[in-house]
């Protein structure tokens, strides 16, 4: 269980020695001007059938206007284990946010 | 459609909770990590990778893995009028209907998936009669009016138990439910509008309906599960905010939600009890046979055996699509030297 940013075991990419077809995680643009964001996952052959497969399972009712499909084995992801280690060293640095300045009063635009 | 996390009261070897095993029941297990009570008590989601007690995951698969088989066998009840609908519009509306139940048992498969069980092996243990379905869709759709019947009462009490587990503790599930959920409403509507037209027309339609209504109406009821007193895995599951509402909680919402919609359709509920509680502020109602229940459950419903006969025998048939499928992806990438996602 590593090397996947959803969870997901299955090992994309390959058929290996699995009675499936391989895993590929589903990334969804709603609309123009968003980021594509993960809706969840699939099992297909191949790149081309996951994106049909991600069209009919996860666009249906007009939820997208691009699609990207992602072997589950190609996602490197962070472990939860070390998330406090990993994550830790911006905890400490208050300064980077703007409501750690002071501005006097009366002062606008800033 | 729905499926509920229930077995039968006497464990007569069918009702194995899944391939992992399991069914955690005891409070605080010894292999539950620091601080996984406080995250879900604080209403926080557990993610796929977070460790966690072996019974929470345990019950998970059980759970969703039984929910998704639910999805796919509820396809073929109401798969049995697509050729006989009505109109051009009904058809329509119900093979849109029958592929959104295809797509919720895809999204929990995926679901189940994120806590490291393969989908082929959940499949197995359904055709095997490991896992168990939903035990609504044991019952057979003798008229067209079963269609509406089902889309108003099945997906009703669906409804009424699953927009809780749009809140559960575990993040993939409730995601996918809330999917699940937003579809779902079109397909109680489109339940509702059809029995509301047979209601509406001739003495005929109108018996239909009725007729429809008495044979669902109880097996709908029984969609919640034992009544609280006799429910195996509810406290656990509460604890862990996996469920969160009894089975009678639930089910009292469904009839209190139900009574007048059924006034609305100038149709009758099968039970001389059902009557409103002023005290109580909600209807009262007969007592549910669940002896019924728990036989179904044990395989003896109506249509068990044609149910999972007909799903290994269209799993059996379609293997060679699969394994074409592998093969022309092979063939492929074997030419192309390497194939990537396209990347829009």
């Amino acid at each position: 269980m590593s090397g996947v940013s959803t969870g997901s075991t299955g090992g994309g990419g390959s058929t290996g020695g699995r009675r499936d077809w391989p895993l590929w995680e589903v990334f969804v643009r709603s609309r123009r001007g968003l980021s594509h964001v993960h809706v969840g996952s699939l099992h297909a052959p191949d790149a081309e059938m996951a994106l049909r497969n991600g069209r009919d399972l996860y666009t249906r009712r007009q939820e997208g206007v691009s699609l990207w499909v992602v072997p589950a084995s190609a996602i490197t992801a962070s472990s939860p284990d070390e998330k406090d280690s990993f994550f830790d060293p911006a905890a400490d640095k208050i300064y980077r946010h703007p409501t750690f300045y002071e501005v006097p009063e009366g002062v606008e635009h800033l | 459609m729905y499926g509920n996390d229930f077995g039968v009261p006497a464990r007569d070897g069918r009702d194995t909770p899944g391939p992992t095993g399991g069914t955690g029941t005891t409070p605080a297990p010894p292999d539950e990590p620091p601080g996984f009570q406080e995250l879900i008590d604080t209403d926080a989601r557990i993610e796929p990778r977070d460790a966690m007690p072996e019974a929470y995951r345990n019950t998970l698969v059980r759970q969703i893995a039984q929910h998704a088989h639910s999805e796919i066998i509820g396809m073929q009840p109401e798969g049995n009028w697509i050729s006989r609908a009505p109109s051009l519009r009904r058809k329509a509306i119900l093979m849109a209907k029958v592929q959104d139940e295809a797509g919720h048992g895809l999204y929990l498969y995926a679901a189940a998936e994120t806590l490291g069980v393969d989908r082929a092996d959940l499949l197995d243990a359904l055709h095997a009669g490991r896992q168990k379905y939903s035990s609504i869709f044991n019952y057979p759709t003798l008229t067209w009016a079963d269609v509406g019947a089902i889309g108003w009462l099945v997906d009703g009490a669906a409804i009424a138990n699953q927009v809780p587990l749009c809140r559960c503790s575990y993040g993939p599930y409730a995601r996918a439910m809330i999917r699940v959920c937003k579809e779902e409403s079109f397909h109680q509507r489109q339940g509702f509008e059809a029995l509301h037209t047979l209601s509406h027309g001739t003495e005929a339609q109108k018996a239909m309906a009725q007729d429809a209504v008495n044979r669902w109406w109880w097996p709908s009821l029984m969609m919640f599960g034992p009544s609280d007193a006799d429910s195996t895995h509810s406290e656990q599951s509460m604890r862990w905010g996996i469920k969160r509402f009894s089975n009678d909680e639930l089910r009292q919402r469904f009839v209190d939600m139900t009574v007048p919609q059924a006034d609305a359709l100038g149709l009758t509920l099968p039970d001389p009890d059902l009557c409103w509680n002023d005290e109580r502020g909600h209807y009262d109602f007969g007592e549910i046979d669940f002896a019924e229940l728990f036989e179904v459950i044990r395989g003896n419903g109506p249509c068990n055996k044609q149910r999972l006969d007909h799903r290994v025998r269209a799993h059996e048939e379609g293997a060679w699509v699969r394994e074409a499928a592998v093969a022309y992806a092979r063939k492929k990438q074997e030419r192309a030297g390497s194939t990537t996602g396209a990347v829009a």
